[in-house]
């Protein structure tokens, strides 16, 4: 069990590639972090470096208060669970998971009990005289989790573990490695492009984009108060709305002048935050949730959004709604009972207690 | 879906389409056997023949009025007197020991160099690899004189051991360059996992990475078997003495002199000399056509 930290760390491939900028990370002893981010954002690269299977260019990385820049992967005391699991394809599962406690010299009947207890844990104890290639998909994929459980390690590393199953497979899979970490709490780092995995899994999430972080925060956080349009588009599904307009100050009250003559009043909680933007071009930002069928309109902060949506998508417990408003395209979610179709106008309501103002130029969350 | 089967495109029988598709099948199928056939008469000649002959005793062969491909009278003196007189044995003894030596050699240099080529990127190691490959294009016959020399220099000349020292030279570029495309296909995590669960380099090489790319080593191996076994070019020319010789060299100075032609024990000669050869194939062809990577990822 350990903390993890990284101070300013870089790494730059031969021929230039930056693929991490300086990042500063501090990973509590048995927290859940998550790495997440768009392809070539430097994710792995990040994880690999923790590993030890990537030099790191410049800074610092400590596990456990010990500085591991130069300790090879094996003194690290770490687990890693690869994307394509990894397996040794001419050992047993049980040889697979005991291969490390055997290069560490443990005991025999310790290493048996550690399998054993490791093989209920992930309900493959019949599967453990088999060869990896006698297993379905989700099955390695335990087995490989299995082989980092069994090494009671400071820090597991995973690496897009779920990436190569299937969807049905991924939900269930998720649900057990979030069961294993809190039944072990060793302290775990995972990295995943997709963001549904970083907010379910997650105690914080890290948000990486072109080699740096965004933000680092709880999932919730993340998601109502994210730093920059980055964060703001990419956690949240379908993606938070931006839309070009102007903040006016107008009899009185700070409105929000958005394309096709929409105006809207900034509720009041918000008019202190953004009284200084009076008169300035901004993005409007409004997640699809907050974009819904006509409703509580006597309440503060609703006000009406009419639109024609172009598509409707019937989600079940839900219809998505899309249309463009000067280019940019919107969604939003309304009842399934709501008149929504194709090409007919649609009464809508914003709810703006849940609006963002970003700034077009920097894309900070203001 | 439903707009395809809707549109008036003309409408083909199934069963027609299906029956030719069997014809179609089966014709290629007997193609196949009878080329099959064909190849496996026009390589089986030549062994039919050689076995014939050494059945033959020398009177026989020298008999020309008789069908030369039946035996009247079988004998199997021709194979007693290899393996009890002369020096068949001793080239057959020296064809080992060169072989395994160069087996040995071959897999150790060309295994550490193509894992070091296919695995580690340092500077210029693609450019070395193919410069693996390009030495093995040089013809055998322009490397002679060289050879010649060091081989003289070092005091090597009509001794077997300058064959262990030169069948590497011809072996391991070869080796490695097999060697090489197997060891990439072979997933990179592996390694790693081997690393991060606690393996040393030389204990993750001997541990995970050779037995998993075992058949690509032995696709290598194979080779340096073979060629090693068959050489002829560089024993003739740096082997005089019988005591000294391989086998593809003994059973030609032995067995012919001046224009005198043992054929019966020719043939046996070369038909037992086959033999090892046709064992190596028979038991590591299993492992070779199997690939054992099979499992490792998500497959
Ligand atoms: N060995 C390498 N040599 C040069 N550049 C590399 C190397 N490995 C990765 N990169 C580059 O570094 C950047 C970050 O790569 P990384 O693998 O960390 O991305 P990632 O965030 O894990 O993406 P993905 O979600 O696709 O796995 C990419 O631009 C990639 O092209
Ligand atoms: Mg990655």
């Amino acid at each position: 069990m350990a903390q993890v930290t990284l101070r300013k760390v870089v790494k730059a491939y031969e021929g230039g590639v930056q693929a991490v900028k300086g990042i500063d990370l501090d990973i509590a002893d048995h927290e859940f972090v998550v790495l997440v981010g768009p392809s070539g954002c430097g994710k792995s690269t990040t994880l690999r470096m923790i590993a030890g299977l990537e030099e790191i260019s410049d800074g610092e990385i400590a596990i456990g208060g010990r500085v591991v820049n130069d300790v090879p992967p094996r003194d690290r005391d770490i687990a890693m669970v690869f994307q394509n699991y990894a397996l040794y394809p001419h050992m047993t599962v049980a040889e697979n998971m005991a291969f490390g406690l055997m290069l560490r010299k443990f005991p025999k009947d310790e290493i048996k009990r550690r399998v054993d207890n490791a093989a209920r844990i992930l309900d493959i104890t019949p599967l453990l005289a088999r060869k990896p290639k006698a297993l379905s998909g989700g099955q390695r994929q335990r087995v490989a989790m299995g082989r980092a459980i069994v090494r009671d390690p400071k820090v597991f590393l995973f690496d897009e573990p779920l990436s190569n199953l299937d969807a049905k497979l991924r939900v269930q899979m998720r649900t057990e490695i979030k069961k294993v970490q809190q039944a072990v709490h060793t302290t775990t780092i995972y990295v995943t492009h997709d963001q549904v995995e970083a907010m379910t899994l997650a105690d914080r999430v890290v948000v990486m984009n072109n080699g740096v972080i965004e933000q680092v925060g709880p999932p919730q956080e993340l998601y109502h108060n994210p730093k920059t349009r980055f964060v703001a588009g990419f956690i949240g599904s379908p993606a938070m709305n931006f839309i070009p307009g102007r903040l006016e100050n107008g009899s009185g009250a700070l409105r929000v002048h958005l394309p096709g003559d929409i105006v809207l009043n900034v509720p009041e909680s918000r008019t202190a935050r953004y009284a200084a933007l009076a008169g300035k071009e901004v993005i409007f930002g409004l997640r699809p949730e907050h974009l819904t069928e006509e409703k509580n309109l006597e309440r503060p902060g609703f006000a009406r959004f009419p639109a024609t949506p172009e598509v409707t998508e019937p989600m079940g417990m839900e219809t998505l709604v899309h249309f463009k408003m000067n280019g940019a395209e919107i969604c939003g979610r309304v009842d399934p009972n709501a008149p929504a179709h194709p090409g007919q106008p649609l009464a809508m309501a914003a709810d703006l207690n849940n609006m963002h103002i970003l700034d077009p130029q920097s894309g900070r969350v203001l | 879906m439903s707009s395809t089967a809707a549109s008036p495109t003309p409408f083909v029988p199934a069963e027609i389409k299906h029956g030719s598709l069997k014809n179609e099948r089966r014709w290629a199928m007997i193609g196949a056997y009878i080329a099959l056939a064909v190849f496996v008469l026009f390589f089986m000649i030549p062994p039919f023949h050689m076995l014939m002959t050494s059945l033959k005793s020398s009177a026989e062969i020298a008999d020309l009025s008789g069908n030369p491909w039946i035996v009247r009278s079988p004998t199997l003196s021709n194979y007693w007197e290899l393996l009890t007189q002369g020096n068949y044995m001793i080239h057959f003894r020296n064809s080992v020991i060169v072989t395994v030596c160069t087996v040995l050699i071959s897999m150790i240099i060309s295994t550490m160099a193509a894992f070091a080529l296919a695995r580690m990127k340092f500077w210029g190691s693609a450019t070395l690899a193919t410069g693996v490959f390009l030495t093995y294009l040089v013809p055998e016959t322009l490397l002679f004189i060289p050879m010649f020399q060091i081989v003289g220099s070092l005091g090597l000349y009509n001794n077997l051991w300058a064959m262990v020292l030169i069948f590497p030279t011809l072996t391991v570029p070869f080796c490695t360059w097999i060697m090489i495309g197997y060891f990439a296909s072979i997933p990179k995590e592996l390694d790693e996992a081997a690393l991060i669960d606690g393996a040393s380099h030389i204990q993750m090489l001997l541990k995970i990475f050779i037995p998993v790319a075992l058949p690509g080593i032995l696709a290598a191996m194979i080779f340096a078997f073979t060629v090693s076994w068959a050489a002829f070019i560089y024993p003739i020319a740096f082997l005089v003495s019988s005591d000294q010789m391989v086998l593809t060299v003994g059973i030609v100075s032995d067995l012919i002199r001046a224009d005198t032609f043992q054929w019966g024990k020719i043939m046996a000669g070369a038909l037992m000399a086959a033999l090892p050869p046709l064992l190596v194939y028979a038991f590591l062809m299993d492992y070779y056509i199997a690939g054992l990577t099979a499992g490792a990822t998500k497959g």
